[in-house]
């Protein structure tokens, strides 16, 4: 929303011209080179997510690119596999409880901290975005220690304790700015027409902030499902992820398999973010 | 129900608000919190397992003193220079001919820039590893020009090149942000008074669009310094960079002690150049919101 508030501003800021996209191309043209540059730079930005979908039909067994012939067979080894299942299984299990911890613990967050102002209120904000800035590896190798002696590594509740941590702001962020784009009055007028707190948040606000809550599921439904480097130390031989299997399957076993879970995972995780598309699609329409 | 009088009822709702953030900061206390305040008490210890024995400053000594750990934080330090040069020659006229092209052209090249951030981080090594191995696509490149013997997997360089796509749209997107903000109108002013069109881009856009690369060149900066998988699996373990010592000594090693300073001192270095970031353009949350609004 703040990158669409810039490019009306810019915009704005030629006035009395008619169809600004146009006049000033005349004078002010767009050369050649930057074209070429950008588009290079799209070609490198795209590059890889194109080479790994076409990877995983090949029928060779080395990681040979551009891949030979034409075959399912490597999902086939994948769905085939119970240790990739398993570890299929793992990661959308930690990944559904972490979006729940962390879409409960970060909406209310969001909530309190929107109504709170002063120095402490500030820091405490700055407190909760560390994770996004702090190194995954430190958190890891920290987390890991303290673990160890806590018996929570290679366990459930240890992965979906670290993952909240690290999908914490996401939650935040998203909730913070629909609440930004809601008006006070109207929970004024709830409560002034005798609802009590907990009725306002559920009938008003949860309703308007719904957007800011679902997206923030689905960061961190995201976030912890592609976490690699906490995984990688918090795993066990009987309690691994989707990553970790993946990190393994280059770095020891160099099992091809890798090349269906990797187009698998782009496949989700495009899916996961194109559904806040679709229903903000189908609720237009239904209020038009 | 009767009827609450205004002034208490607001003082128990600040309580309310305040209590809303307990759970959230429990968390952070607990997985966070609690792993940070023991590394501080390890990493001034002696012994490697149980209650530190006595008081040092050995591990922290050894990071400066070891001539194997200077040369990675040497290369982790040229690298990350590199990445980020990289990042921003490549990122500045991306995001400047974003604010160029029309609406269309600018969303789709919006689009193109979060397709990294979509790609899972193994996916993305993976393709990596294909791409730079042994007649790979770039190897193949490179013979084209008579060069054959150019293979970039397991080097210094393959790992910049992996690094340098991941990390790209840390730098266009605050770059895109800071850009899009600056009157074009200025540099025709500059060229209407008799500037050549470079003179008016380095004398007038160049110093206007400064804040915007200093933050982004801070991001990149900071979190390619803290780099684990992508050298890990497209570099080789000769070449290995500051994360993957602080994991080496974690979980084979397990001199917890060193590990503990080594990975204190990364984070006071990431969270001073985070603050810096903060003063020099957006906050904290800015960048977050910037990658957030990109993941849109």
């Amino acid at each position: 929303m703040a990158l669409t508030d810039d490019v009306s501003l810019e915009t704005r800021a030629i006035p009395g011209v008619r169809g600004p996209r146009r006049s000033p191309r005349a004078v002010d043209r767009i050369p050649a080179w930057l074209r070429v540059v950008g588009v290079v730079v799209a070609v490198f930005l795209v590059l890889p997510t194109l080479v790994v979908i076409p990877m995983s039909f090949s029928d060779s067994t080395t990681f040979q690119f551009p891949p030979i012939g034409f075959t399912w067979h490597l999902y086939g080894n994948f769905f085939s596999s119970p240790v990739w299942l398993q570890a299929l299984g793992n990661s959308v299990l930690v990944a559904l409880l972490t979006a729940i911890v962390a879409t409960v613990l970060g909406t209310a967050a969001a909530l309190g901290l929107n109504r709170l102002h002063g120095r402490l209120a500030n820091a405490l904000r700055t407190v909760l975005m560390i994770p996004l800035v702090a190194p995954s590896i430190v958190v890891a190798t920290a987390v890991y220690i303290t673990f160890l002696q806590w018996h929570l590594t290679g366990t459930l509740i240890g992965y979906v304790l670290a993952h909240t941590a690290i999908s914490l702001p996401f939650v935040l962020v998203n909730v913070t700015a629909s609440l930004g784009s809601l008006d006070p009055l109207l929970l004024r007028a709830s409560t002034s027409l005798g609802a009590p707190p907990a009725r306002t948040f559920v009938r008003v606000t949860m309703p308007l902030i719904s957007r800011g809550i679902v997206t923030g599921a689905i960061f961190a439904f995201v976030t912890s499902f592609d976490e690699v480097v906490i995984a990688l130390f918090l795993h066990s031989p009987t309690f691994q992820t989707l990553p970790v299997q993946m990190y393994n399957s280059v770095t020891s076993e160099i099992d091809p398999t890798i090349s269906a879970a990797s187009s698998l995972i782009v496949v989700v995780v495009t899916l996961a973010f194109l559904v806040p598309q679709l229903l903000r699609r189908s609720s237009k329409t239904t209020r038009s | 129900m009767t009827v609450v009088p205004p002034r208490p009822a607001s003082r128990r709702s600040s309580t309310g608000n305040w209590l809303l953030l307990v759970p959230a900061l429990a968390l952070l206390a607990l997985v966070l919190g609690i792993p940070l305040i023991e590394s501080v008490v390890r990493s001034f210890g002696t012994s490697t397992f149980g209650t530190p024995s006595t008081f040092t400053f050995a591990n922290y000594g050894k990071i400066f003193t070891t001539s194997s750990t200077l040369t990675i934080l040497l290369r982790t330090l040229v690298v990350a220079l590199v990445v980020t040069g990289v990042t921003a020659v490549l990122g500045y006229p991306y995001a400047y001919l974003m604010t160029r092209v029309g609406p269309r052209a600018r969303g789709f090249m919006l689009t193109i820039v979060l397709i990294p951030f979509w790609t899972s981080a193994l996916a993305r090594n993976f393709a990596w590893i294909i791409l730079l191995g042994n007649h790979a696509p770039v190897q193949q490149f490179f013979a084209f020009f008579g060069n054959p013997d150019v293979v970039l997997y397991g080097t210094a360089t393959g790992v910049v090149v992996a690094m340098s796509q991941v990390l790209l749209p840390f730098m266009v997107l605050p770059l895109y942000a800071s850009l899009g903000g600056i009157d074009r109108r200025l540099l025709l002013a500059a060229q209407g008074l008799g500037s050549s069109p470079t003179r008016a881009f380095w004398r007038v856009y160049w110093p206007l669009s400064r804040a915007g690369v200093v933050s982004g060149l801070i991001l990149v900066f900071t979190l390619a310094c803290g780099f684990y998988v992508t050298p890990a699996l497209v570099g080789s373990p000769q070449q290995s960079l500051v994360a993957q010592l602080l994991g080496t000594e974690t979980n084979q090693l397990l001199d917890f002690g060193g590990a503990s300073a080594l990975g204190l001192f990364i984070l006071v270095v990431t969270l001073a150049l985070v603050a810096w970031a903060n003063r020099v353009g957006g906050s904290i949350s800015a960048i977050g919101a910037v990658s957030v609004e990109g993941r849109r």
